[in-house]
Order: C-alpha cells, then structure tokens, then sequence
C-alpha cells in the first residue's frame, strides 16, 4: 500500500514554507480531492478505500490549517521542534503578559472591570483601547508576513524564534480584543 | 473470406445498483439514476412517496406506507409516525414531544428510545428499517432486481448519533449503507445537475420535522459546502402541534369534551389541520373540519391568522441562516442562487421570509417533496462511477471535543470542518500501573460539558503498565465522509495499534444492530409463525374438550362402532400434531376431526332439542 504523507506540506508536494500562494493551493486542492476522496474509491479495495479516507482527511486537515496564516505558522513551528502555545496544555490566557504590554493590560483591564459595572465612560476607553489593540494586531500581522518572506528565502532559525514570540503576543492581543468586543457588545 | 462474429454472449457482470432514499421525517422516496438523470421510483399504488408511517398490528405483518397512515386513525397506539424525530436520541432528549404522540415508550429508554408497539419493544432504527425495507422492496419491483446498496440522505444538522442511528436502520433493513448524505448537499446536486454553472448556493431545507441551512460554493462540478446550521427539531410538525393544540382547545370550547386523551379523535384532528395547513398554501382560507361521534366541528382559518400563528415558528429558522452566512462569510449579496427544499417551503409566508433574508428569489422549479431523492440518486451515481465529473465536498456540523479538567470541552475539530477531517491527541497515565485510560468524546458548540452532547466514551483498554506520565497514547479521531467519528489508538512506545472499548452514549451497539438485523430477517417469520402455531392450538383444545365432552353423553353411545373408532382417530392424530410447530398440520387435523364427529355431533344437536322439549314439559 502507498505510504501517506509524512505532513502536512507533503501533501500538497510542496517543502516546509511560510508564505503560500493560497489560491493557487486552493486550485491544488480541488485537484487532490477530485482524485482522491472517498466517494471515488466506494468500489475499490478495502486497502484502497482506507486510504482514499486517510489521504482526504489529511489534504481537508492540511488546507485548513493552511489556509490560516496563525495555525500555518504554529504548525510549521511544531514541525521544526518548537513547543508551541497551542491554547491547551498551556493557555494563552495563562501565560505570561508580554512585558511590553503590561501597562496597557492594565488599563484595559481596569476599565473593563468598570464597563461592567455600567460606566458609560469606561466603555468609551474601552472602545478606544479596542482600536488601539486591533491596530496593534494588524502591524504584527505585518511583521509575521515579513518573517514569513525572510525565513522562507533564508531558512534561518532564527526567525523562527522571532514568529514564536510574535505568535505569543498575537494570541495575548486576540485574548484582549475578544474581551473588549464582548464588554462593548 | 472473413467471418464477422457477432457476440450474443452475457453482458459483462455490471456491479450492483445503488439506489438514494430520502428517509424523511413525514414522507420516504427511493429513486435511481438512469440514462436520462435521476429518477423517483413508484410504489404499488403509483406514487412515489412512502408516508414515514409504519403499522404493527395485533396479528399479521407491519404495514408501511399509505396504508398505514390511514391506520392511524383507528389504531393510533400501535401506529408510528416522525420515527425520525426520535433517532439517535434518549428519553430526556424526547418527553416533550412524546406527550402529544399517541405510542408509548417503554422502559430503559435512556440511551435508546424503546417504543410499545404492537405488543413489542422496538427502536427507533428498526421502526425506520421498516420504511426502508419498503423502500427497498419498491425499488426491487420496479428495476427487477435485488438491491443490496444506497445512500441515505440524513439532516445537515445530525449528529453523530443520529447518523450512525440511520446507518443502523440501512443495516437493519438489509442494506449496505455506502454514504449518509446531508439533505440540503443532495438538493444542490439535483438543482446543479441541469445549471452546471459556478457560484455560491444557500439551500433552505425546512422539511417535517427538521430545519437545515446550507451554503456551497460550486466550482466546476465540486460542491463544497462551506458552511452548515439548523434545527434538527423544527419542521412542519411544529406547525400541525401548533394548530392541533389550538383546535383542540376550540372543540373543547364548542363541544364542552376534551378530545385530548382520546388519540383517534387527536388523530382525526391532526389531519384535519394538516388538510387546511395545505390548502393554506393556494388559498385564502381553509376549514378545519371534524365530524365525530355524530358531532361537528367546522372553523375557517383565514391565512391572515395562519400566518401570524406561525411568524415564531418561521422566525426560528431564520436565527441559523444568519449563523451559516456569517460561518461562510457571505453575505446575502454574494449568494447567487436560493433553493428550496421541504414540504414546509411550500408556505408562501416561508417563500416571502425566504426573499426577504436572501434578497433573492429562490428556486422552486423541482418537486420540493422529490429534490433530496433525485440528489440522493445522483451521489450513488458518483459512487458507482456512473457520475465523474461531480463532487461532493461535505462539512461536520458540530464540533467534536473531549472532556478535560474541571468538565470543560476543549476542541479537536471544529465545526464546518471539510470531511473527512481528523485530530489526533496525545494521553498518558496518572498512576503507576494504570492499565486504561477514558475518552470522554462530546459535540457541541459550548464550553462546558453539560452544555454540550455526549457522543461516546473510549476506554483505552490493556495499557503496558509503566510509572505515571510514561504511557504515550496517540488516539486518532476520525469523522468520515459520512459524518461519522471513527477512533482508533496507538502505543507511540511499543508502536502497536492501541484496543479501543467505545461505549456510545446514545444509540445501539454493534452487537445489538447484529442482533437485530438476524431478528429482522428470521424472527418476523419466527414470530409469525409462532403466533399461528399458538392460535391454533387454543383452538385444537377448545375442539378437543368439546368432542371429549361429547364422548360422556348418550349421543356417544348411539353413534356407530366403525364412527366411533374414526372420531378416535381422529382425536389420535389431531394429538399428534398438537406438539408440532406446523399450524397448517394442526389446522388440516383439526378440520378432520371435525368432519369425523359430523355425526356425534348431530347426535348432540338432536338429544339436546330432545331434553329442552323435555324440559318445556316437566314444567
């Protein structure tokens, strides 16, 4: 029996990389799944029936995290040895505030704790933290596609480590933005 | 000279048909996939449709179909219809409904719903296998050929206990089940047959009993579903139970007699209701009208009125449309086509809220009854390789998670996941020794574990007993192409392929689908026979005691010797086959005896007319 591919990137017979042309891969995986899924094989072989299953659910699994810059890049992390955040054995919420924010943090925090309590003016401050965090995530997501490019020409660890901590402080930031767009709704 | 042979011989061996049943909560069709596109197939009576309703009798065969739904109206107990509503699912999950449906269920219906039907115990799937079975035997007459294989449609929004509920029922019925299909997936197939153009589709399939939203994006011939919701209880039961109740409540007030316990006046009712909600759809008005026990009940429903009693139960449906678009990221705007599906999406207030949440008009051009069959059809095409040139892509409604600390439910694979999708998750121990670890699987969109479905427990059974923390199981979560979770294990230690113990929250186990598929197919015939053997014996003894009886009165005496010793005979051999189990031998001895005691029996009738003008004269 054919041997199924060892990750994700095999799948789509591409080497491990960061920035990806997603409409050309969405052509790709169109193409796979033509080929591949399960409803082709409902007359074949057990064994080929089996890996038709196999094969599919690992191109649907693949484009799905592909298709997310965060999952793509966590996954590459993994792939490379990195002990990823992955919002379970070690929740984002829980960890660390990144020291650059600590202050904001607090701020927000407070004012959160206000607006709960119905002060009409700590949701305006909530509010305008909210803008001043979504704008936050938009320059790192900025940054991450600029290591993208930089690790995928050089292959440097180095920027590896540089994504890990980006992706730390990206995952903060969504925690923060999700609480102050639940405070305001 | 060449000689041109020409081959009379048999056609190659074609490999066996695969049929699509839409298994509906009101009506069932079977249809096939011919030269010319899919095909509804006729039953006996010439439609296509097979009311969701079996019969079981006190003796005799279940009747299904047409026949049945007429049954119940005289012999509501024993008569089940919305079967679906009730697959998959556990006694806390049904009370509520169950109050306004005339069967009872029995005890131990937690995990599996036992229904008391004529005087037997039976599930949900095998209340269903007999829709199918009828389906199948349909299908068998009309092609001329055995059917062993098909695709079943399901609701988008099943879950997996639902799904593998249904599969049960194929197995039950005696068929091979090669794809559950979701309804609203199937409509678009039949509808993208004939247009073959690219875009984004939303279905509304709002049938008897369920709702489903649906929105896809086709792309030369690939129907990938982007994003899924619904209700899989809120259909157009809802509306008959709305307006049973009122109407109810109105005969009371005129007739001053609840009907509500009296389940052939409910039933009556019920279709009464369901006539005006029809005739609703092309008129202005309609009556309700009920003629009962030399009483009359008459009440115009204007659609005005209808209308308005409806608004919530419409409105309800609406809530997952705007879940879906926003799952798929679309926007009314973006949605190019709007097909309807269902019995239900005939309303014209459904059609107008339809409108008016899609900005479009919907498409209405194929049989809304028939739609979820011919699509039904089409996917067994793809899968026998009639079809190649189309593709389903389907989604998993619900998110899958498992059980962690504190009885929160983290996610492996979210909702509107392409499937067949997988996760996999690593586990250890927490003791020395520990040989099992277990898998609490659930579904559902909430945080915490009461909030959220039970699917099944996974036992990691027979672990190598190492120190805690060393044991490294890699179990694998797998939902198939039908929408259904398969799991399976692995010691990343030893390498070898971990024993997995799945114990199902709600539904059947394997062994007891088994079980039932051999009762199906031996015990209906067993039971039946059985049944006859018992009745007649009851009547051997009644025959026996009354010749006995005879044989102590002087009409014995006066019989001749050569009668006498036939009558004997006769009691001899009638004995005989008593303790057999062949009735018909037992009915053939018992006729026998019968004509031998012709003139014992004479006798009697004479000595008795004898001793009655006997009597007239003593006193």
């Amino acid at each position: 029996m054919k041997s199924l591919p060892a990750d994700y990137f095999s799948v789509f017979g591409i080497s491990p990389q960061l920035a990806l042309d997603l409409p050309e891969l969405q052509r790709q995986f169109y193409v796979l799944s033509k080929q591949h899924h399960p409803d082709r094989f409902a007359r074949a072989s057990t064994e080929q029936q089996r890996y038709a299953l196999d094969f599919t659910s690992l191109l649907n699994d693949a484009w799905r995290v592909f298709r997310d810059p965060v999952a793509r890049a966590e996954y590459l992390l993994k792939l490379k040895g990195y002990d990823t955040p992955d919002g379970r054995s070690n929740d984002g919420r829980a960890s660390s505030v990144p020291t650059e924010l600590l202050e904001e943090v607090f701020e927000l925090n407070m004012a959160l704790e206000e607006a709960r309590d119905g002060d009409s003016n700590a949701k305006h401050q909530v509010a305008e933290a909210l803008k001043h965090f979504t704008a936050l995530r938009e320059s790192l997501d900025r940054e991450r596609d600029q290591i993208f490019a930089a690790y995928d020409s050089s292959k440097q660890e180095f920027h590896l480590d540089a994504l890990r901590s980006l992706l730390h402080r990206r995952r903060y930031i969504d925690n923060l933005v999700r609480d102050a767009q639940q405070a305001l709704s | 000279m060449s000689v041109f042979q020409i081959d009379f011989g048999d056609t190659p061996d074609t490999p066996p048909r695969v049929v699509g049943i839409d298994l509906g909560t009101t009506n069932s069709l079977v249809a096939f996939l011919d030269l010319t596109g899919p095909q509804v197939i006729p039953g006996s009576n010439g439609s296509p449709i097979v009311p969701s309703v079996v019969h079981f009798p006190p003796t005799g065969d279940p009747v299904v179909g047409a026949e049945a739904q007429e049954a119940l109206l005289i012999d509501p107990v024993n008569t089940v219809y919305s079967a679906k509503r009730l697959m998959g699912r556990g006694a806390a999950d049904v009370a509520g409904e169950l109050a306004l449906l005339p069967f009872k269920m029995a005890e131990g219906s937690e995990s599996v719903i036992r229904l008391s039907v004529g005087g037997r115990q039976l599930t949900p799937p095998e209340i269903s296998a007999y829709v199918l079975r009828q389906l199948k035997q349909n299908a068998e007459a009309f092609l001329n050929e055995t059917i062993t294989q098909a695709v079943i449609t399901v609701p988008a929004y099943f879950n997996d206990a639902q799904r593998q509920a249904t599969k049960d029922a194929g197995r039950i019925a005696g068929l091979e089940v090669l794809r559950l299909v979701s309804e609203p997936t199937a409509a678009a197939l039949a509808y993208g047959l004939d247009k073959r153009r690219n875009g984004t589709i939303a279905v509304y399939d709002f049938g008897g009993g369920t709702f489903d939203i649906s929105i896809l994006k086709l792309e030369e011939g690939l129907f990938e579903v982007l994003a899924t919701n619904g209700d899989t209880h809120l259909g157009g039961d809802d509306i008959d139970d709305l307006l049973l109740r009122i109407a109810l409540e109105d005969v009371a007030t005129e007739w001053g007699r609840d009907l509500s316990a009296d389940h052939e006046a409910v039933q009556r009712l019920r279709r009464a209701v369901i006539n005006a909600k029809h005739e609703l759809s092309t008129l202005p008005a309609a009556t309700i009208s009920l003629d009962y026990q030399g009483l009359e009940y008459r009440r115009s429903l204007p659609r005005e009125v209808f209308e308005k009693l409806i608004t919530p139960t419409i409105d309800r449906t609406l809530v997952p449309c705007r879940a879906c678009m926003a799952d798929a990221a679309v926007t009314p705007e973006q949605i190019d086509e709007v097909v309807l599906v269902g019995g239900s999406t005939r309303i014209p207030l459904v059609r107008q809220a339809v409108r008016a949440l899609f900005k479009s008009e919907p498409h209405t051009e194929l049989n809304p009854d028939e739609v979820v069959a011919l699509g039904a059809a089409i996917q067994a095409g793809i899968l026998s390789g009639e079809v190649e040139d189309q593709l389903l892509l389907d989604v998993t409604p619900l998110s899958l998670g498992l059980e962690t600390m504190g009885g929160v439910v983290t996610k492996l694979i979210l909702r509107n996941s392409t499937i067949p999708a997988s996760a996999t998750e690593q586990f250890t121990t927490a003791v020395d020794g520990q040989r099992n670890v277990l898998i609490h699987v659930l579904q559902g969109e909430r945080e915490m574990v009461r909030d959220c479905r039970s699917l099944a427990r996974f036992d990691l059974k027979d672990i190598d007993p190492v120190m805690a923390g060393m044991a490294r199981i890699e179990v694998r979560f797998l939902i198939d192409a039908n929408g259904i979770l398969n799991v399976s294990a692995k010691d990343l230690r030893t390498g070898k392929e971990q024993s997995v113990e799945i114990k199902p929250s709600y539904g059947l186990t394997d062994e007891q689908v088994e079980a039932m598929i051999l009762e199906s197919f031996d015990k209906a015939e067993a039971d039946f026979n059985e049944r006859q053997v018992r009745e007649a014996r009851v009547e051997a003894d009644r025959i026996l005691a009354a010749v006995d009886k005879a044989k102590q009165s002087d009409a014995w005496f006066d019989l001749p010797v050569e009668e006498q010793a036939s009558v004997d005979r006769a009691i001899n051999e009638l004995h005989l086959s008593y303790h057999g189990d062949d009735h018909v031998l037992i009915q053939s001895k018992m006729e026998a005896l019968d004509l031998a005691s012709r003139g014992l029996a004479e006798n009697m009738m004479n000595s008795a007319v004898r001793n009655v003008l006997k009597g007239t004269k003593i006193e």
